[in-house]
């Protein structure tokens, strides 16, 4: 099995006013299937521009960018599309629910997309809703719910198309820290079942719960470093060997020159 | 059947996002229900006025042809003390033998005369003619008999009244075998009959005045010849007037319908030659009827622009709320987009909900529409009965009238509608769609 994304050479320039901004400046990176990633950096790092190609909201200027079996960078606009209905899973700070559907209905948003809504699919955003635990609300609307009950739809959203990964933008930006603990114990539980994670961050005790760090500064990678190994269940095991002490060292400017995703 | 589910999903999510804000959406159905009750409103109408006037001008018989004197102006006549002009028995004869379509001629002459019973008066019109003139303007008996064919042979002293001028003078007895009195001639004529009433004719674009029966007494043509001789005296300001008018009116009746055009044409014709003063006036109800339906059609075009300025009207209202919904709904455009909807999804999805809106507008509006004959009927018969005086001094078109509604304009105003929903709703859909995801998730 190939990796859930491969990044190569990928370049982001964006052009303000006859000036052009380099947001990203040639990085390479791989993210096997099972793995649980934080982005970090300052702002104006380049991590959210990289978001958004990881999300296929955009494409590169340059460079590939391997989903599956399709290059983002040559796919056109209902490409990308289909291929968010398909195949990526967001999570947003602010949640991002649609206000007039309720937990199901916000839940099955991508399925709609991707025109297929049968019996199977409604029991599975049923199912969904059950396990992170709002199986009793389906009918509530998200004004009805909590930052975190919402952070959750969001969550199991992020699910229903069954993705190749899910993107996370700061999940636990707008929740206190018990809210914060409980999302992040939901990403665990889902990272245990075999899902790929992505998730952006600014704090490093989010951060520390993921298995891999890449750290971005002025639009290149700075640090790309593995903190645990990846799961034994994951299928695959082409992965960086995790480094003992390393933990200790995932602290702000430490930086490891070990640009690279393996080989 | 998957696109049918779909467009169905895409309606109801369209309905839960326009029932959000409820006002918004009522007021915006609103201006389109306003535009498709008014086209089905005037056009009905409209339709009513023209079938009432087409009304009005075949009660004047469509294979009548009317030739009336008309006064012609006082340069013409010169200052003799008696005016003579108008009609004469020679053109009548000349008439009747030489035009071979005519089927049957009615000569009348009419006079302003006072007609009185005991102390009560009327100001009327004495007519008098042949019994053929019951006929041909569709006069019916309702006590007693009209006049025939030997009153008018034997210039009989009869008399035959219209129901109006029966009421004010007999209004307690039955006026049959009683004698009228005209004080001016001092004369007495006996009442054979009373007629049913007879709604006035119209008066159609000032060639033919309005001709109202409710002051008409009726003599037969000989007897009025011999009872009040050739001129007629009226006291005016002071001075005596004397005019000498032989007919006021010739109907004819032709064949066929088809003789109508041709047959007036050789009548106006035959009167230029015989007498160039222009004292005639020849109407033709047929033509009238064309024009009418010309006029119709003009009309409804007038009508059915005035309309739709008011649907334009209420499709700028929705193309205004629509793209206020987008810009307020910027944010769900971006979830929807990173969600993987494509553009064209995000143009349908705002596009079925502008339709939504005016095709209830336009479901609402043609229901109100449906309901304009009712509420014209009922409206005016309550004015009448508030505004009493004022109502009756309408035109009798204007009371009698009923709006007609014309089935084409159903859909025509409904189509008209959902055409409206779609032209002022594809520019925010597309607004809608072409904005960057990105930037759609980023605005607050």
């Amino acid at each position: 099995m190939t990796a859930a994304v491969i990044a190569t050479d990928l370049v982001k320039d964006y052009v303000l006013k006859s000036e052009t901004v380099h947001a990203l400046r040639g990085i390479t990176f791989e993210i096997p299937p099972g793995d649980y990633v934080a982005v970090m950096g300052p702002s104006g790092s380049g991590k959210s521009t990289l978001l958004n190609l990881l999300g296929c909201l955009d494409r590169p200027t340059d460079g590939t960018l391997i989903l599956g079996e399709s290059n983002v960078a040559l796919l056109n606009d209902n490409e990308l599309s289909d291929i968010r209905a398909q195949r990526v899973g967001f999570v947003f700070q602010s949640y991002n629910l649609i206000q007039q559907l309720n937990v199901v209905e916000n839940i099955q948003v991508p399925l709609y997309y991707q025109g297929k809504l049968g019996r199977e699919e409604k029991q599975r955003s049923r199912e969904l809703a059950d396990m992170v635990g709002l199986g009793d609300r389906l009918k509530h609307r998200p004004s009805q719910l909590s930052g975190g009950q919402q952070q959750r739809v969001a969550i199991a959203r992020s699910m229903v198309n069954n993705p190749y990964y899910i993107l996370a933008d700061e999940p636990t930006g707008n929740l206190d820290s018990v809210t914060s603990n409980e999302i992040l114990d939901l990403f665990d539980k889902l990272h245990e079942q075999g899902r790929t994670i992505i998730l952006v961050t600014h704090e490093n005790d989010v951060s520390e719960r993921t298995n891999r760090i890449i750290r971005l500064m002025d639009g290149e990678i700075e640090v790309d470093k593995r903190i645990k190994p990846l799961p034994d269940g994951s299928s695959f095991t082409q992965a960086v060997e995790p480094e003992a002490g390393t933990d200790d060292e995932i602290v702000m400017g430490s930086s490891m020159n070990d640009q690279s995703s393996d080989e | 059947m998957g696109i049918l589910t779909g467009l169905w999903r895409t309606m109801l999510l369209g309905t839960k996002s326009l029932l959000l804000h409820p006002m918004r959406s009522g007021l915006t159905v609103l201006g389109i229900f306003i535009g498709v009750a008014s086209v089905i409103w005037l056009l009905a109408i409209g339709e009513g006025i023209s079938l009432e006037a087409q009304k009005q001008i075949a009660s004047l018989g469509a294979r009548n042809i009317i030739v009336r004197t008309v006064k012609p102006p006082s340069e013409v006549l010169g200052d003799a003390r008696v005016a003579v002009y108008g009609l004469r028995y020679d053109e009548f004869d000349m008439l009747v033998d030489t035009i071979p379509q005519i089927a049957r001629a009615v000569p009348i002459r009419e006079v302003k005369r006072m007609i009185r019973f005991g102390p009560n008066e009327v100001d009327g019109r004495l007519v008098g003619s042949t019994p053929d003139y019951f006929q041909a303007t569709k006069l019916v008996v309702d006590r007693g008999r009209i006049l025939n064919a030997a009153d008018v042979e034997k210039r009989k002293d009869f008399c035959v009244l219209s129901k109006e001028v029966a009421q004010k003078l007999f209004p307690y007895q039955d006026p049959i075998g009683r004698r009228v009195l005209l004080p001016e001639n001092n004369d007495f004529y006996e009442v054979i009959g009373v007629l049913k009433h007879r709604t006035a004719t119209a008066a159609i674009g000032g060639s033919f005045s309005a001709q109202d029966f409710t002051k008409d007494v009726y003599i037969p043509l000989t007897t009025m010849n011999q009872r009040l001789g050739r001129q007629v005296w009226r006291r005016a300001a002071g001075t005596f007037e004397g005019e000498e008018v032989q007919l006021n009116q010739i109907t004819l009746r032709v064949h066929r319908i088809e003789d109508v055009i041709p047959a007036s044409q050789l009548i106006k014709d035959a009167l230029r030659s015989h007498d160039a003063t222009m004292d005639v006036d020849t109407v033709v109800p047929l033509e009238l009827l064309e024009q009418a339906k010309t006029t119709r059609l003009m009309f409804m075009v007038f009508m059915g622009l005035i309309a739709a300025v008011s649907l334009l009207v209420g499709g700028i209202g929705i193309m205004n709320i629509m793209l206020a919904t987008v810009t307020e709904r910027t944010r769900e455009i971006g979830i929807r987009r990173a969600l993987g909807a494509r553009r064209s999804k995000i143009i349908s999805q705002f596009l079925v909900e502008t339709i939504t809106l005016s095709v209830i507008g336009g479901i609402v509006g043609v229901l109100a529409g449906l309901t304009c004959p009712w509420f014209i009927t009922r409206g005016r018969d309550l004015l009448a009965t508030v505004l009493e005086e004022e109502m009756a001094a309408l035109p009798a078109s204007v009371m009698s009238m009923v709006p007609t509604i014309v089935p084409i304009s159903i859909p025509i105003a409904f189509g008209i509608s959902v055409l409206v929903g779609i032209v002022f709703g594809i520019y925010p859909a597309i607004r809608a769609a072409s904005m960057d995801p990105i930037e759609a998730l980023r605005h607050e």
